[in-house]
């Protein structure tokens, strides 16, 4: 009896526990009944297929940040043999983790060694013919900087996407190479322009003008783009809409990393302009350039971009201002992209899911009413076929339910369509452990044992088939998880909790149930089976 | 009420049959898929599904011609179907990767579907869903379902031939691959696109049927205890027979649960829910006639403890009796 009892109030404080956690916050929200707000905060959470809003997977190009590094140390080398007075016919970049040295003179070849070693250490140099040299990232630096790229990446966008105001976005890596950025965004209505402010690259550089033509033959020299510099296209300062090409200094001035604020702002002839803030550093840099080239013009680039080109006149230091032929909405868009950084590398979009919030409302009134019809179909047939046992299944069944809501809601996991679905299946399948314990009982019962023999022998003759059952089913569940996207892992994650909870009511609340019956009387000669 | 007592079928006996008709429906839905190919959900294929709902009904016709006349390149390869509840005027246009969706450009193709309607003044109408997928996504998708459900096919094999005996594990996991091939075949007949809903129904019914078959197994174990003079075969059919209420009546609850699905789960479960009653059918089928068979040709060649203690195979008991029960040895937690 005290066993009885005590096992009575571990059924109902599971219980209580778990509709309160799972039930109640949807009963609240549903009819207005009052609830405390750590609890309403607890509430079992839509999928963006049931709530709407916007799915994106975008890969983050990581062969960008790796162009980058290579490039940045190419011309670090490439400054160190200057001033070292190291003459090499040339050195350019093959391919995103490799650059070519040509030309060393051979009596130069232990300095240049020397200078590279001081410089690239990121680089692995192999020698070949005539006074060549080749730098090879190191592998675990190739590793490196990719994470890192995408880690940035996938930073940047969590700013972005909180300074657009969406509530409860979801962004996680992910993909078989790591490299891809899942995007969730519920309820967002304007796709384009989320897509736009999420992808743009955001990279803002300051550099100095060297020269400027309508052309890019009429900036090189010998057909070729002088060492260090590069050639930029652009719209001329007036804002018009002939083509310019700046040929300015590769190392940039300033870039965006430097930022402390943006802003929309007007310019000097009242048009839409962005202005800018640079921190301290910044500032320092920003002031030396801009000191020394008093009269000269300052490029304004944006993602590879000049988009005005303002002389110099005085020395500069923290503030200052992007104009261009801007909207007042660009103007929004861009202070807020600049404000979050750059991405370290440019954005593909993979895949785009929106889903529209009424396309939502019907999946939840289906799958609901799915389940409803489901769940009545069970039960009717539990209750005619084993007649007073069924009840107890019944009773089982609910909890599982109960409990199933309860832990979803307690971990914080996502309801989807998918997973409804597997919250039907799993009532359906789940019924499956006391069907096998109630003909096992049956079974024993026309052996012409006593019911409690009977009852005592169903459940422990079954516990090792519903052990075995339920394992082989964990253990296919385990890889539904690891395989799946989104939706998927709701579902598997469904099935998960599900046969967890069904092991504990078939065995536990079913037998316990049984034995409150059976200890009110004293001689049990049948059983309602 | 009690369905299936004391039944007596020789299943063994059908197990030819069981299996002929089996990979008659196998080579079917291998011949069908080889002519058809697999036909691949939005997901797997990349492309563009847009989904509007229009404020007055249209018919598929009205909205196949407007993108016959203004979509770039025609419509002839877009699928447009009714979309749901025909009460809610749903359209789905369906278009094949044509290469230009990746990045910026991801959404161009839906956006020139609904340029296309508007153009063509079919009605006024609203996108409730846009789908666009890129082309390297499925791929990747592919390799990881297949991977996902080989993984788990060795999982539960080895956890089968842990806790039983290896011929066990391969019993499970062969009718758990005669269920996935003869639902791929269903699906092939009756021309369900593969989606990731579809895949997760195929995972979770292979899950479903290794269950039904572990129950049997169960039986089948226990009994190789207690009848230690009856051949194997006879073990394995009584065990069949022993379960076989239990089997019915939970497929039947399984069955019920995936038909409430199936009818009223809305167009987003459609390919989930077929697959699972086709799934919940065959499994329960492979379990009472595949699984032991096998079973029993794994160890037929080799006599089984149950076996080296029967009588010769020639004379067989003329009548399968229902075993007496004795005193069991209490079941400890590592069988064979």
């Amino acid at each position: 009896m005290q066993n009885i009892r005590w096992k009575v109030i571990t059924i109902v404080v599971v219980f209580v526990t778990f509709f309160a956690v799972g039930v109640y916050p949807i009963l609240s929200s549903w009819k207005n009944l009052p609830a405390p707000g750590w609890l309403k905060e607890k509430q079992l959470k839509l999928g963006l297929d049931l709530k709407g809003g916007v799915h994106l997977v975008l890969r983050v190009k990581t062969d960008d940040a790796l162009r980058l590094e290579t490039e940045t140390e190419m011309e670090r080398l490439r400054e160190e043999l200057r001033t070292r007075n190291i003459p090499v016919t040339s050195i350019n970049s093959i391919n995103p983790t490799q650059f070519k040295v040509e030309g060393i003179p051979p009596a130069q070849d232990a300095a240049f060694r020397q200078a590279a070693t001081e410089v690239t250490a990121n680089f692995d140099r192999g020698s070949g013919v005539n006074g060549t040299y080749t730098f090879t990232m190191r592998p675990n630096v190739v590793v490196n900087l990719r994470d890192e790229a995408v880690v940035q990446a996938r930073q940047t966008i969590e700013r972005r996407v909180n300074e657009l105001g969406v509530t409860e976005p979801q962004i996680a890596q992910q993909g078989a190479g790591g490299d891809q950025i899942l995007v969730q965004l519920p309820g967002v209505a304007e796709v384009e322009r989320a897509k736009a402010i999420i992808g743009s690259p955001g990279l803002l550089e300051l550099k100095i003008v060297e020269r400027v033509a309508g052309s890019k033959e009429e900036l090189m020299v010998n057909g070729q783009v002088p060492e260090g510099q590069e050639i930029v296209p652009g719209v001329s300062a007036a804002g018009d809409t002939g083509n310019l090409y700046y040929l300015v200094k590769r190392v940039a001035a300033v870039t965006g990393r430097d930022l402390r604020n943006a802003r929309p702002s007007l310019d000097e002839n009242n048009r839409p302009a962005v202005s800018f803030t640079l921190n301290s550093e910044g500032g320092r840099k920003f002031g030396k350039v801009s000191g020394e080239n008093i009269g000269r013009q300052l490029a304004i680039i944006l993602d590879g971009r000049v988009q005005s080109a303002p002389t110099l006149e005085s020395r500069i230091t923290t503030e200052g201002r992007i104009s261009g032929a801007f909207t007042q909405e660009e103007v929004q868009n861009l202070s807020l992209i600049l404000r979050s950084g750059a991405l370290p590398a440019s954005l593909d979009y993979l895949e785009e899911r929106t889903i529209g919030p009424s396309l939502g409302a019907d999946s939840i009134r289906s799958g609901v009413l799915a389940s409803v019809v489901g769940l009545l179909l069970v039960v009717s047939f539990m209750l005619v076929y084993y007649k007073f046992s069924g009840v107890n299944a019944v009773i089982a069944l609910t909890f599982n339910l109960v409990i199933l809501l309860g832990l979803m809601a307690y971990i914080g996991a996502v309801m989807t369509l998918p997973g409804i679905a597997g919250f039907v299946l799993t009532m359906g399948i789940g019924v499956d452990s006391n069907v096998l314990i109630f003909e096992r009982i049956k079974e024993e019962l026309e052996a012409q044992r006593g019911v409690r023999a009977s009852i005592n022998a169903g459940f422990s003759r079954v516990f090792w088939t519903l052990v075995d059952t339920h394992v082989a089913a964990l253990i296919s569940c385990a890889f539904l998880f690891q395989f799946g996207t989104g939706p998927i892992r709701g579902f598997a994650v469904t099935l998960f909790i599900g046969l967890l909870s069904n092991l504990f009511t078939s065995i536990f609340v079913s037998k316990t149930l049984f034995e409150m019956v059976l200890s009110r009387r004293q001689q049990v000669a049948t059983l309602s089976i | 009420m009690h369905i299936f007592k004391n039944t007596n079928y020789d299943f063994l006996r059908w197990r030819w049959h069981a299996i002929i008709l089996s990979w008659i429906i196998i080579i079917a839905g291998i011949v069908v898929i080889a002519k058809n190919g697999i036909s691949k959900g939005v997901e797997f294929a990349g492309g563009t599904v847009v989904i509007n709902k229009f404020d007055q009904p249209v018919t598929v016709q009205q909205v196949r011609e407007a993108l016959d006349r203004n979509f770039p390149g025609g419509g002839q390869n877009v699928v447009v179907q009714a979309y749901g509840d025909p009460s809610q005027h749903q359209v789905m246009i369906r278009v094949p990767l044509i290469g230009a969706e990746q990045g910026q450009s991801l959404s161009v193709v839906a956006q020139q579907a609904n340029d296309a309607l508007k153009k063509s003044n079919v009605g006024n109408f609203s996108t409730v869903s846009t789908e666009i997928i890129g082309p390297t996504v499925g791929e990747e998708l592919t390799r990881r379902g297949v991977w996902a459900t080989v993984l788990s096919l060795i999982g539960i094999l080895a956890y089968l031939a842990f806790r039983f005996q290896f011929s066990f594990g391969v019993g499970a996991v062969v009718a758990t691959m005669h269920d996935l091939l003869i639902t791929l075949a269903f699906l092939a007949f009756f021309r369900y696109d593969m989606t990731l809903n579809v895949i997760a129904a195929l995972l979770t019914m292979t899950g479903y049927s290794t269950n039904d078959t572990i129950v049997i197994f169960d039986r089948i174990r226990e009994n190789l205890r207690s009848m230690r003079r009856d051949s194997l075969d006879h073990v394995i059919n009584v065990s069949v027979n022993q379960t076989l209420g239990r089997t019915i009546i939970v497929s039947g609850t399984a069955l019920l649960t995936a038909l409430a699905l199936f009818f009223f789960g809305g167009e987003v479960l459609h390919g989930f829910a077929f697959t699972m009653v086709v799934g919940i059918i065959t499994g329960t089928y492979s379990s009472v006639f595949i699984a032991a068979a096998i079973v029993s040709f794994w160890r037929g060649a080799s006599p089984t403890r149950a076996a080296a203690h029967a009588p010769p195979p020639s004379t067989p008991p003329a009548v399968a009796v229902q075993p007496t029960r004795k005193q069991k040895p209490q079941r400890k937690a590592r069988a064979s």
